[in-house]
């Protein structure tokens, strides 16, 4: 179960991440995508799902990440991801109930870079009872 | 001339195992009910099911086809309400269709509508973009 103390607060990642013309041209050839001078919209979650587990991964958190499910998703993006990038991601639990054993928790996360925020996403996670 | 009821025509991609692999190496995702078929099973799903962020990607593409590329989007929204079940050697379909909703400028909002085997997969989908030069 989640440690209720963890609820509204924020973990900021340790990392920068870089990103590289490599993986949007990755990504975007997935979709199908030809232009490939900003990231496809939904590229942040390659960023932003590995960095979130990591640091709500913390013991202290206790969210079980083996029994999760992703809910929803949203994604405000400021201005689009390009190569050469370097974010930060902070996360924040916004949101947690707990319906028919399963626990739900929306986690907020933030990509900054520098001072700027560039994308901002909303997940909502269900780990099954 | 892009208005209130305006319907953006519907479109058709094709997933495959190939597709979930190649989804799963560009962004990092390699959980494995969504490539290896005695594990989903193992979980209690009826066999490998394509990442749901795959289907929001898709549905991306979708809509930035629509306001002239990647640059294009604002907000994106969407629920996970169905599975997009991926058979091995099987293309299945994600057909994507919209509704413009609101018009503010080159501002535009959208309702998509996106389903799999006549299955609504994707609930309450919505898109804000900025329509690009000349659309």
């Amino acid at each position: 179960m989640l440690n209720p103390d963890s609820v509204g607060r924020t973990f900021t990642g340790a990392d920068v991440v870089t990103v590289t013309q490599s993986e949007i041209d990755a990504f975007a050839d997935v979709l199908g995508e030809s232009d490939k001078s900003v990231a496809p919209p939904t590229f942040s979650i390659r960023i932003t799902l590995a960095q979130s587990q990591q640091l709500l991964s913390d013991p202290d958190v206790g969210l079980d990440w083996t029994r999760l499910v992703h809910g929803d998703q949203k994604f405000q993006i400021h201005r689009p991801i390009v190569a050469g990038d370097q974010l930060r991601c902070s996360s924040t639990i916004e949101n947690y109930k707990v319906a028919a054993g399963n626990e739900i928790v929306t986690v907020r996360s933030d990509l900054h870079a520098g001072g700027q925020l560039v994308v901002s996403t909303w997940s909502t996670l269900v780990v099954r009872a | 001339m892009i208005e209130v009821g305006t319907i953006v025509e519907t479109k058709v991609f094709w997933i495959d195992r190939d597709l979930l692999k190649a989804y799963a190496n560009a962004s990092g995702d390699q959980n494995a009910i969504h490539q290896d078929e005695a594990f989903a099973k193992s979980v209690g799903l009826p066999d490998v099911i394509a990442h749901g962020m795959l289907t929001m990607a898709l549905v991306g593409k979708f809509v930035t086809d629509f306001s002239g590329g990647s640059a294009t989007v604002k907000e994106f929204s969407g629920r996970f309400t169905k599975p997009v079940i991926v058979p091995a050697g099987e293309k299945v379909d994600l057909t994507v269709s919209a509704t413009v909703t609101e018009v503010v400028g080159n501002d535009v909002r959208l309702d998509i509508s996106a389903t799999s085997a006549g299955v609504k997969v994707l609930g309450m989908a919505k898109a804000l973009i900025t329509m690009a030069p000349g659309r």
